[in-house]
């Protein structure tokens, strides 16, 4: 370290002078409420100051970095949208020839992760890179003024999936980018959500430890997209997991070893009336009727395949408190 | 300059000869060219490779429209239309066939040495391959290199008993055709 | 040491020499076999890197920027089809001034699908910002793989060493590999400024607004323009070292005070020079080549076609509804001459149809016999295309 006047502190130096370690700084662009600026904050927090970061484009990217100014404390590069798998292979494949033990992370949004980048994304965890990929699910391509994606649930309103006399918002089914995720037999894979943050803690953790492609899927609310109130982000974004339609769980090898259990899963529509994008399935219509009753459906079936419900005597059962059940008792 | 046409069909190592011809020559001090007709071809496709060998460096990259000598992998071939095309004139034809030389020049009408390649391939290497018998047969007729070349260059491309075989089928081939038969010609073209 | 090697295996020994750590590989014909014989080197144990089979030229491009911004020196290669599924992220390259060295072994664009020779595939990245050189033979193709390496690392700009598919790729020729003490003594260990590095972070790729965006423009384009001493000094020292000069910038041959000259880039210029020997009755001619496109070499062109009348510019690659392409960024380069020559634009040999020595005496005689046409498709069979093609 050569001279440091008093003015100029080394941002190595500044980092470590921190009361605690923080990947991104304070006084970002991101929206009232955003879920991923939270998630990123705790991602980066768990991983810890050794790490290098590919950045997909997506709001991300530009409410961090508008030239001059950066929140990031790490190594940070955006390259493009769709290529942040191969980006982060790339570094992991220099810092591998390089010896050095530096985690690199990848991180995208749904629409850089499910659609665009999806072929970066399977060539990089097929290759067995030393990369931990989160997607930071929003549900839909907020970085451009809310268009559907493959991610955005079935019936949601976007700019692209509107509402209108033949339509009741998006006809597709949100994409199970988990179970295709889990077809490359990655040595981790987990969804997480902002709404239980020392949950993603411990899942950055862990695919810290690991050696090898590892995938987080954190669901992470829009104000902006979803229409409801910014202070309500995590009370939005719990109640998608306490009502079955974002299920937490844990892979390996593409194995399910792990769940989040409800104690007293709660009506979806407890969850979908709070956002805008679903106002449209409160109207007194029978195809809102139906509507309503498909996500319903659709959460029971999550319910049911990850047997989501509580043992109430099961001393693992802890919602609530962050801690997920492993072992795969219920499955054995 | 010494330019020569290879006829063959995908999978008788028709560039294989073509390399093995000019790093041969390279490798004995001269300047040697080889290219292939670039082809999208599959096994049994008509494929063309080109050879020019020179005492200069050799700048073009036309593909050899005028031959000296012709290499004709597969007798078959010679009815394909352009095999023959552009052959100078006093040049050779090389044809891989059990006929004798004056059945198939009847057919061709030019100068033509036939060799029994894929017969004496299947003999000494187990595999109708008759490249490197082509090669040996025709640097006996040209005499434009030593034979010696030859088994260096195969030599890199070639290892164990693979390269046994080679070695033993291009001696073979050697002795089927009439050596320096074609040396005059060979050398009026290299002046 | 005078080898006999094919192209891309020529290609593959110079790009081992230059100690790359990271190699991002995906087969296209006609550069796979480059990618090919890397691997070979790599098995045998004879060069030691990451090497990363990926699963698109987008990824292969993707992977070789992420491990260049990590601090490691990098090569892929490609051509065609695949230059262009890249082109977004040569662009992004290039922006983010990452210096990088890939091999196009130029190929036809389809449709129609065409695995032969041309330039259309380089010369439609042509303003994505990388330095592109066009090589003549595969000892160029050898010595300018190694001078690109310290070219990229001084300026921070990416290289493209553009060698012609199949014609220079597929062809076995004498080569002199350069030893490894001499590339050692030219090229430094792998060195990039802003190196991502957890204890010196930094952010790269980040959103420009209009307030700085010209600048970051004005500077790449800049960048590029003072590349161009790079070019020389490169292979100026390359001369020094191993006694082969590649040409520079502008390479010129033939007869210095010839007022008709023939301008080609790539390999064709071999063929044209053989030709022009052969046939001193048809008078002088000047031979000049632009080893560099980009930046384009506009001062030592102008120098080069001094005292020339009758100018031919010979391309492979064309815009359809513009004509030629190098054709008229060299017209744009003349304009500022006081008694410009005239310009005879031809494109030739596109898709691999063979470049005949006697296209030579057909484009004197083309010269000779009329005033400059529109550009023109030289080789071009009319009578195989319907009428209202014609």
């Amino acid at each position: 370290m050569n001279t440091t006047s008093q003015t100029t502190i080394p941002i190595a130096d500044l980092r470590r002078s921190q009361p605690r370690f923080q990947g991104i700084e304070s006084g970002h662009r991101a929206c009232l409420g955003c879920g991923e600026a939270l998630a990123a904050r705790l991602v980066t927090e768990a991983a810890g100051p050794d790490v290098m970061i590919a950045n997909a484009t997506g709001c991300l990217e530009i409410f961090t970095t508008p030239w001059p100014e950066s929140s990031w404390r790490l190594p940070w590069m955006h390259s493009l949208f769709e290529n942040t798998g191969a980006i982060a292979a790339g570094m992991e494949a220099a810092l591998k020839a390089q010896g050095k033990s530096t985690k690199v992370l990848a991180f995208g949004g749904d629409g850089g992760t499910f659609d665009i980048g999806f072929q970066a994304l399977s060539g990089m965890l097929e290759r067995g890179h030393n990369v931990l990929y989160v997607c930071y699910d929003n549900e839909a391509y907020m970085n451009t003024g809310i268009q559907r994606s493959s991610s955005t649930p079935h019936a949601a309103m976007t700019t692209t999936s509107p509402v209108g006399r033949d339509r009741m918002g998006k006809r597709h089914l949100k994409k199970d980018i988990l179970s295709i995720i889990a077809s490359h037999h990655i040595p981790f894979a987990a969804s997480a959500s902002v709404a239980y943050p020392s949950d993603i803690r411990k899942k950055v953790r862990r695919a810290m430890e690991i050696e090898g492609p590892t995938f987080l899927l954190i669901h992470s609310p829009c104000p902006l997209g979803w229409g409801h109130d910014g202070a309500l982000s995590i009370e939005v974004a719990r109640l998608a997991v306490q009502s079955g339609l974002f299920p937490l769980i844990e892979l390996e090898r593409g194995e399910l070893i792990g769940t989040m259990p409800l104690r007293q899963p709660r009506p979806v529509t407890d969850y979908l009336r709070l956002q805008q994008r679903f106002s449209h399935l409160f109207k007194d219509d029978s195809r809102a009727r139906e509507e309503l009753e498909h996500l319903q459906a659709l959460a029971e079936r999550n319910i049911e395949y990850y047997g989501l419900n509580s043992n109430r005597d099961d001393p693992c059962d802890s919602e609530g408190a962050d801690t997920v059940r492993r072992g795969g008792q219920r499955w054995g | 300059m010494i330019e020569v046409r290879i006829h063959g069909r995908g999978g008788q190592g028709n560039v294989v000869a073509a390399y093995l011809l000019a790093t041969a020559a390279i490798d004995e001090g001269h300047f040697g060219q080889a290219f292939p007709a670039f082809g999208a071809e599959r096994r049994g496709a008509p494929v063309v490779s080109f050879v020019r060998i020179a005492e200069r460096a050799l700048r073009r990259r036309n593909q050899v429209l005028q031959p000296d000598f012709l290499i004709v992998q597969d007798r078959a071939l010679l009815k394909v239309p352009g095999v023959l095309d552009g052959l100078r004139p006093g040049g050779g034809i090389l044809v891989n066939t059990s006929l004798d030389a004056a059945t198939i020049g009847e057919q061709v009408g030019s100068a033509v040495v036939t060799l029994p390649a894929t017969q004496l391939a299947k003999t000494h290497l187990g595999r109708p391959v008759p490249n490197t018998a082509l090669l040996s047969a025709f640097l006996t007729l040209t005499q434009i290199l030593p034979m010696d070349a030859l088994t260096k260059a195969l030599e890199q491309k070639f290892r164990g008993d693979i390269l046994e075989r080679n070695l033993r089928l291009i001696e073979a081939a050697s002795q089927h055709v009439p050596a320096g038969h074609w040396k005059e010609r060979a050398h009026a073209t290299g002046a | 040491m005078r080898q006999a090697l094919e192209g891309s295996q020529a290609i593959a020994r110079a790009v081992a020499l230059c100690r790359p750590q990271v190699i991002a590989a995906y087969p296209i014909t006609p550069q796979t076999h480059i990618v090919e014989n890397i691997a070979k080197l790599v098995a045998d144990g004879k060069l030691v890197c990451e090497y990363v089979s990926v699963e698109s030229e987008f990824s292969a491009a993707s992977v070789v920027l992420g491990a260049a911004v990590a601090g490691s020196r990098t090569y892929t290669a490609s051509a065609s089809q695949g230059i262009l599924l890249m082109s977004e992220v040569l662009f992004n390259i290039a922006g983010s001034r990452v210096p990088i060295v890939m091999t196009c072994a130029n190929r036809a664009v389809g449709a129609p699908l065409s695995i032969w020779n041309d330039q259309q595939d380089s010369m439609a990245v042509r303003d994505a910002g990388w330095i592109q050189l066009y090589c003549a033979d595969n000892q160029e193709a050898v010595d300018t793989t190694i001078q690109a390496y310290r070219i990229a690392e001084r300026t921070e700009l990416p290289v493209m060493v553009c060698v012609d598919g199949f014609t220079l790729t597929h062809t076995l020729e004498p080569i002199d590999v350069p030893s490894q003490q001499q590339v050692d003594a030219f090229l430094p260990p792998y060195h990039f400024a802003r190196t991502l590095d957890p204890m010196k972070p930094i952010s790269m790729g980040t959103l420009v607004s209009p307030d700085f965006y010209p600048e970051a423009r004005h500077s790449h384009h800049q960048a590029l323009l003072n590349a161009a001493a790079e070019i020389v000094a490169a292979d100026a020292d390359w001369c020094a070292l191993t006694g082969r000069s590649q040409g520079s910038l502008v390479q010129v041959e033939g007869d210095a005070d010839a007022s008709v000259a023939i301008l080609t880039l790539g390999s064709v210029i071999g063929t044209l020079a053989d030709a022009r020997e052969m046939h001193p009755e048809l008078g002088t001619v000047k031979l000049i080549r632009l080893r560099a496109f980009r930046p384009f070499p506009s001062e030592a062109l102008l120098q080069a076609c001094a005292g020339v009348t009758d100018l031919v510019v010979l391309e492979r690659a064309l815009s359809p509804g513009g004509g030629g392409i190098v054709g008229a960024e060299v017209k744009a380069a003349l304009f500022d001459m006081p008694n410009p020559p005239r310009v005879h634009n031809f494109a030739v040999g596109l898709g691999g149809r063979d470049i005949p020595l006697d296209i030579y005496p057909r484009l004197l005689q083309a010269v000779r016999s009329q005033s400059p046409r529109p550009f023109a498709v030289f080789d071009v069979e009319l009578d195989k295309l319907p009428a209202e093609d014609r």
